[in-house]
């Protein structure tokens, strides 16, 4: 009798354990880590055994292990920041050839307007001699680091559908995001903070929560916003009067009647909740020393051109995204909505690249310096390109999805590459489209998978990130 | 302690016992729905299944008939009995890369175990069965010997196959706290657990079910499905009035409304003869889509997105289907194919998007009288001038001939200056405005322009708008501020302005200067005055704001212009015009008729086509040229001040006239502008048929939805039912029903309670109590470790439900338990406390966001404020659906932002102060009786003497951290440091300090947050 007691014991105490890790949602993820996405039957993905957040091998040897997407929303100009259309300034004030807008829809403006030529200068930088415009200087300077892809094009032309097509693939609301994606299929590999976090600049974005969401995936995978301003993480204060000691003291007695809880009842789902709240207690650390940039050098400071270490800006995130990486933070994406520039496009333009321009690059020199590029995709670009014809008086360009400009640098990516030729007026893509589909099955080609079998059961349907469609652009691969 | 090698070898004995389970397999009978059919569907139906488009070699397999038939290569792809003869064995063990199936470029290969089922199906004859979930459910005689209760009796005698038995009963407390939160989602009060000791469990259950708290909680599981909330979704997300429909659902629960009519009445209650205010409210289900408001959109097509959003909202929680497949392409695993899921939208294609306001039953009653009484004052003018029809028609006569003949303008092209808005003309050529309210348009056309006089602009109703507009103000008004015309001379790019001289209008406002001084409304004069302060604006007042208006305007000089000259009107708005017309005339001297356009338009009609309201406004007219009406017509006028403001207002269905009605296309791969073949209404085909006799229409479908035939209709509710009480549903994947769905393990349970369900007229309260009077939902959920590990997921139901409450219970739970928790009777959606950094955050921020104060801050969580785009992170924290689209499964995780929500959030904060208070004031003045009563409102039992020992040990470290002054007892208790609680007799700050704290651990417990 008394052996086969303690063998029930001790059995259930390794069940306990086994659920422990499968629940205790972030954390302890070395200890259970497996290769799941091998699987041939991709739903396998949800079996029970494995802690959801345990770093994961994916399909094949990566060439990069986090990301960091800088999501500029609103729509950057590509005509005025990286595709450089002389045509176009000989053509100013002409109407565009009606061949040209045979199917074709803008969203505001007749799409017969007259042209309006590239608001700035263009030069060519760095040893590959990459083309860009004088507002981005300092991106100029890590030319050879980048790959600047020229032939973007996606499928919607109004904000709130064409973000969420860029963040999910999909224009309909309730897709898991990129990030939610890359987080299911390779886990996480920071103890202490969450492996998918979101940092904001500048007014909300169109897409809202969706574009960071975790869809129809277990919400464990979606974006954690980190916010700038009050608690970076929300409800990480203790209330007023409640001091570090008492939160400690407080949380000791829970988690000791919530243990007593786990013997009384058996449920494994207890043990987790016991795990979640030492999380929340490590977070409260954890978090305001990630958003404390005391620890910064004044020259770090500098390079990134934060100007307040305490005060939100579009540096200050650039920032604390390196930070993040090298907490082992898997995917970090920045939102900057601020680039939909219907009229004041000269001013608006210029403005916003010295916002962003600066510590967008000191960000791909930093993590080289410290050796984090190698195994880290840094993307940058919006959800559509603009028009080559004019909105408005003579400074404005309306939302055009044909063609637009966005850049990649880091892990596995070829720098120093321009990819991709556009027309002469930066209207149609000629050579090398790179649908928003591609973009994506090229982005999980990185981090080892192929995009075909990265997949989640969700109404019958096995969903992946890329629909039915995607093709990896082997053009811009080291 | 065992060794590892105990360990090791009790995996052993598990293994053992598997695979020697798999063994015997061979000599059983293959069951084709449970071990067939799901391999079809996972490797074969892709390209040979529904899917026409899709089909590869012309061989379909998920039916008898095509799969016993072949493909185009001639051989038979199942030859029953003869597995060796038959193609798809040879082709499924193929060694052959180039013939082997699946193709290996698929990536999905059978494993050995499925190849030799599949063989062995085909040797045992190959049966087929039709998937279950398409046949309509039956009751089968429930197994002998086993409990007289349906519920126990099936699940029993299942148990009983491996050699398993129903757990013994909860503790009666822990079953009372069930009781309370599966049937009004809130904790028991120590009294009500004492109630119960001695009411019993069935006449709790029927004391419950009879409460508003019941319907509460309960329409929140509808509310999920039906994607609800208080704003309009994507960039702007603004706020919209759609909570007499949440309450309206409440209701209908509250009175166990039949599912059946639930279903009618919210999909096409509109269309109920006679219906009424609250059925036309229920319409409001379907208009739960979110609405892009984006600037430069196209309205045509977000209005296909939210019909497809409809559709998947119907699919998914009423059919149990999933429906976006089909919406590209044909359904590549169930029977719904590309056409057939238009012939659904065709259903529910012919709809305005209305909006309507809603009044209350009083001012319903008052409407009633006012319209009675206005009657009486028209009978008497007619018993006055019997002759008065022939004097009306007189009087007609001459208004019409005075009518100057007006030309509509056919526009070339539309916009307005700032690109947001994309008008469109229809046939009746009027200007339609919907999307974006920008407040500038222009229309281009290249009219006769010979002798051209002036220009008409009428505003018109259309079912499109707020209380079918004009204008698309929240009240349907609109204003004009100014009306410019050009001409542009042929081969001339210049736009030339033509002077306009005179506006005459059928109805102005009286002028009203803005306290500024600059800014005016009022005269159609202000049209053309060249001002953008002064506004024409036509607003008759309440109860006759929304119809139709007319104003005229002279050129100065005719316009004699060549042919090819083009002429543009150009208008910016205050308040944005929603329909209207623009036309031309020769008149020498055009102005606007002296009555009402209604009237006008009304007499240009045949007197028989005109409907009663036109007939009404006609008579109206001709009364008030009647000098001996003077007194019974300011009478009248006196009644409409009477009207009274409407409560709210709701989204709802309208269905479309005749004329207006829309034809329905199939769209290339759901792109809403590639319309394919035009479609008529009609169900899909493996589904109960379409009553010959019904009426093709949104009524008949929602008729067909809530058949007693349907499959799916009653299996999907009582799903969901058993899921909101069990935690998953006897179906997983309520969602999915279909080919892909895991045969469920109760598939005989769920068929009798549905059609127990449909017995007992589609009556959800007595589906809830046959549940809960079984012993199978009494058990214990106390789980064994070999339970555990053999049925982690409680699929068997050998014990009792165990899980977490969702988002709104918990809230509600630390509410009530606090002593916090209001009553409501619906209304307005109350606007919860988010912290700064969340509201700063929004594409336009909410300014309205003023956190409730007083009782109905602490008002039931259903009432909350759910706004689409910033959903309260308390309800995302715990997983709830921030209504984006339909959502009949909630996800359950368990992070640690949950866990910062449920210490740190302001309500929570709020009430384990109230908690500490309530147990001072109620529970005596000793500690530990005050720990075993704070147990009690927490968990419904009395703590056990290590429990009590924990509490005690916090308390006492918490009071003494206080004396020792290293905390602040007021501002624990208050949040103030200046601050005193209202502390009971005889306690202290210190106390209240120290209980706070301790009631903050105790609302954290997971036995406080779960159901058990």
């Amino acid at each position: 009798m008394n052996l086969i007691h303690d063998i029930r014991e001790s059995y259930a105490q390794v069940l306990r354990r086994r659920w422990f890790l499968r629940d205790c949602g972030i954390g302890l993820g070395s200890i259970a880590a497996s290769t799941l996405m091998n699987s041939d039957q991709a739903a396998a993905v949800s079996s029970p055994d494995a802690n959801p957040l345990a770093p994961r091998q994916p399909h094949f040897a990566p060439k990069a292990k986090r990301v960091i997407y800088i999501f500029q929303a609103g729509a950057p100009s590509h005509l005025e920041l990286f595709d450089n259309k002389p045509e176009l300034t000989k053509r100013d004030g002409q109407l565009p050839p009606a061949e040209l807008l045979k199917g074709y829809r803008a969203a505001f403006i007749n799409p017969n307007s007259a042209l309006l030529g590239p608001k700035f200068k263009y030069e060519r930088h760095g040893q590959c001699g990459m083309e860009l415009s004088e507002v981005l200087p300092h991106t100029a300077a890590i030319a050879d680091e980048l790959c600047l892809i020229r032939t973007l094009q996606t499928d919607a032309v109004n904000h709130a559908p064409a973000q969420i097509m860029m963040n999910t693939g999909s224009q309909q609301f309730g897709r898991p995001s990129i990030g939610a994606w890359t987080l299911y299929g390779l886990g996480s590999e920071s103890a202490d903070l969450p492996g998918f976090v979101v940092l904001t600049s500048a007014k909300g974005t169109s897409g809202g929560a969706s574009n960071y969401g975790s869809g129809f995936l277990p919400t464990m995978y979606g974006g954690i916003p980190f916010r700038s301003a009050g608690d970076p993480v929300l409800y990480l204060s203790n209330p007023p009067g409640v001091d570090a000691e008492s939160q400690r003291a407080s949380l000791d007695t829970l988690q000791r009647l919530n243990g007593l809880a786990v013997k009384a009842a058996g449920d494994p789902e207890i043990a987790a909740r016991i795990q979640s709240y030492e999380m929340a207690y490590r977070l409260q650390t954890s978090a305001p020393e990630l958003m404390d940039l005391a620890s910064e050098s004044k020259d770090s400071l500098e390079k990134y051109g934060v100007k307040d270490p305490k005060e939100s800006s579009f540096a200050r995130n650039c920032l604390l995204a390196r930070r993040l990486i090298e907490r082992g933070v898997r995917f970090v994406q920045l939102f900057h909505e601020a680039w939909d520039q219907h009229g004041n496009l000269t001013a608006g333009v210029k403005a916003n690249a010295a916002d962003t321009d600066r510590a967008s690059a000191a960000l791909v020199a930093d993590l080289k310096e410290r050796g984090l590029l190698n195994d880290t995709i840094v993307v940058w670009g919006g959800e559509f390109g603009r028009t080559p014809m004019v909105q408005g008086g003579n400074d404005g360009r309306d939302h055009h999805n044909r063609c637009f400009s966005m850049w990649l640098a880091g892990g596995g990516v070829k720098a120093g590459l321009t990819y991709g030729q556009t027309d002469e007026l930066g209207f149609n893509v000629t050579e090398n489209p790179v649908h928003v589909h591609d973009l994506n099955a090229t982005l999980l080609h990185l981090l080892g998978f192929d995009h075909t079998r990265l997949t989640f059961r969700s109404q019958g349907r096995d969903y992946r990130l890329t629909d039915v469609h995607g093709q990896v652009v082997q053009g811009i691969l080291a | 302690m065992p060794s590892r090698r105990q360990q090791f070898l009790l995996c052993l004995l598990l293994i053992a016992a598997k695979s020697s389970a798999q063994a015997t397999a061979g000599e059983k009978q293959i069951d084709f729905a449970r071990q067939v059919q799901p391999i079809l569907a996972e490797h074969c139906s892709q390209c040979h299944g529904v899917d026409q488009d899709a089909r590869k070699g012309g061989l379909r397999l998920d039916t008898a008939e095509d799969a016993l038939r072949g493909g185009e290569s001639g051989e038979r792809a199942i030859v029953p009995e003869h597995p060796e003869q038959s193609e798809l064995i040879r082709r499924i063990i193929s060694s052959d890369q180039d013939t082997l199936m699946p193709p290996p470029s698929t990536k999905n290969p059978l494993s050995e175990a499925q190849i030799e089922t599949l063989k062995q199906w085909i040797a045992q004859g190959a049966q087929f069965e039709s998937h279950w979930a398409f046949t309509a459910p039956q009751k089968i005689s429930l197994p002998a010997g086993h409990s007289a209760h349906p519920v126990d009796s099936i699940v029993s005698s299942r148990l009983q196959e491996d050699g398993l038995a129903i757990s013994a009963s909860a503790s009666s407390s822990a079953l009372c706290r069930r009781l309370y939160l599966d049937l009004i989602g809130l904790p028991p009060t120590p009294q009500q657990l004492a109630d119960f000791e001695t009411q019993g469990l069935e006449a709790t259950a029927d004391k419950l079910l009879q409460s508003r708290q019941y319907a509460e909680k309960w329409a929140r599981h509808w509310l999920d499905v039906a994607r609800y909330s208080d704003t309009n979704g994507y960039e702007k997300d603004l706020q919209r009035e759609q909570w007499a429909w949440r309450d309206w659902v409440i209701n209908a629960i509250d009175q166990d409304m039949p599912y059946d009519q639930f279903l009618i009445e919210q999909i096409a209650g509109d269309l109920l003869p006679g219906a009424t205010q609250d059925q036309i409210i229920a319409t409001g289900f379907l208009r739960n889509s979110m609405i892009n408001e984006e600037g430069a959109i196209v309205a045509e097509q977000f209005r296909m997105v939210e019909m497809f959003d409809r559709i998947d909202c119907i699919g998914k929680g009423v059919l149990g289907l999933s429906t976006q497949c089909a919406q590209c392409h044909s359904h590549k695993f169930d029977p719904v194919s590309h056409t057939e899921y238009y012939g659904m939208f065709a259903f529910l294609n012919n709809s305005w998007e209305a909006r309507s306001w809603v009044y209350s039953k009083e001012q319903q009653q008052t409407l009633q009288d006012l319209r009675n009484r206005m009657s009486a004052l028209e009978g008497q003018m007619k018993e006055q001038r019997p002759q008065w029809l022939q004097e009306q028609s007189q009087w007609e006569a001459a208004l019409t001939s005075q009518l100057p003949p007006w030309v509509p303008v056919v526009t070339t092209e539309l916009g307005s200056i700032s690109g947001l808005n994309h008008p469109v003309q229809e046939a009746d050529k009027s200007i339609i405005m919907l999307g974006h309210t920008s407040a500038d348009v222009f229309m281009i056309s290249a009219p006769d322009l010979k002798g051209i006089t002036g220009l008409q602009l009428e505003a018109l109703n259309h079912g499109d708008l707020p209380h079918r507009g004009p204008g698309r103000s929240s009240t349907g008004t609109w204003g004009i501020s100014e009306l410019e015309v050009f001409t542009k001379a042929p081969g001339s790019s210049e736009w030339q302005k033509v002077k306009l001289v005179s506006a005459s209008a059928d109805f102005s406002s009286p002028e009203n200067k803005q306290p500024d001084g600059k800014k005016a409304t009022g005269p159609v004069s202000f049209l053309i005055d060249g001002s953008d302060d002064t506004t024409w604006v036509s607003d008759r007042g309440i109860g006759r704001r929304n119809q139709p208006s007319v104003a005229v305007i002279q050129f100065e000089q005719p316009l004699d212009a060549p042919e090819g000259t083009e002429l543009k009107i150009a208008m910016r708005m205050t308040d944005m015009l929603g329909c209207c017309r623009f036309s031309l005339t020769t008149h020498p001297q055009p102005s606007a008729p002296p009555v009402d356009h209604a009237i006008t338009l009304a007499i240009q009609k045949p007197a028989a086509e005109r409907s009663d309201v036109q007939q009404t406004a006609v008579f109206n007219g001709w009364c008030r040229t009647v000098p001996e009406f003077k007194a019974i017509n300011d009478q009248i006028d006196e009644l409409w001040k009477s009207w009274p403001t409407a409560v709210t207002s709701i989204l709802h269905l309208s269905e479309r006239p005749a004329r207006y009605a829309r034809t329905t296309s199939l769209l290339d791969r759901g792109n809403w502008d590639q319309p394919r073949q035009p479609i008529e209404p009609h169900t899909p085909a493996a589904f109960h048929n379409f009553p010959a006799d019904a009426s093709r229409d949104r009524l008949g479908f929602a008729r067909w939805l809530a058949d007693r035939k349907s499959p799916l209709t009653a299996r999907v509710a009582v799903n969901r039912v058993w899921q909101a009480i069990f935690g998953e549903g006897l179906v997983e994947t309520p969602e999915d029903f279909g080919t892909r769905a895991p045969v469920p393990e109760y598939r005989e349970l769920l068929d009798w309670l549905s059609v127990d369900f449909m017995e007992h007229g589609w009556s959800q309260k007595h589906l809830i109590r046959t549940i809960v009077t079984s012993a199978v939902w009494r058990q214990s959920s106390q789980a064994s470790p070999e339970m555990l590990e053999r049925d982690p997921r409680n699929r068997l139901l050998a014990r009792g439900p165990r899980f977490r409450a969702e988002a709104e219970v918990i809230r509600d739970i630390a509410l009530s338990v606090s002593g916090l928790l209001s009553e409501r009777k619906g209304g307005p959606g109350v606007i919860p406390p988010v912290p700064q950094n969340v509201l700063d955050y929004n594409y336009v921020y909410p300014s309205y966001w003023k956190p409730a104060e007083g009782s109905d801050r602490y008002c039931r969580t259903v009432y909350g404020f759910r706004k689409r785009s910033m959903p309260d992170p308390v309800m995302t924290s715990f997983d709830a659906p921030n209504g984006d689209f339909s959502c009949v499964r909630r996800v359950r995780s368990n992070t640690p932002l949950a866990a910062l929500t449920a210490l740190n959030e302001t309500i929570f904060v709020e009430a384990a102060r109230a908690l500490a208070l309530r147990i001072l004031r109620e529970a005596g003045d000793s500690d530990s009786s005050r720990a075993d009563y704070a147990f009690l409102l927490c968990m419904s039992r009395h703590p056990d003497d290590q429990e009590r020992e924990e509490v005690l040990a916090l308390l006492k470290s918490r009071r003494e951290r206080i004396a020792d002054g290293w905390l602040n007892a007021r501002e624990i208790s208050t949040g103030d440091a200046a601050k005193l609680p209202e502390l009971p007799a005889g306690t202290t700050p210190q106390d209240a300090a120290a209980w706070t704290l301790v009631a903050r651990v105790l609302l954290n417990l997971d036995e406080t947050l779960s159901k058990n």
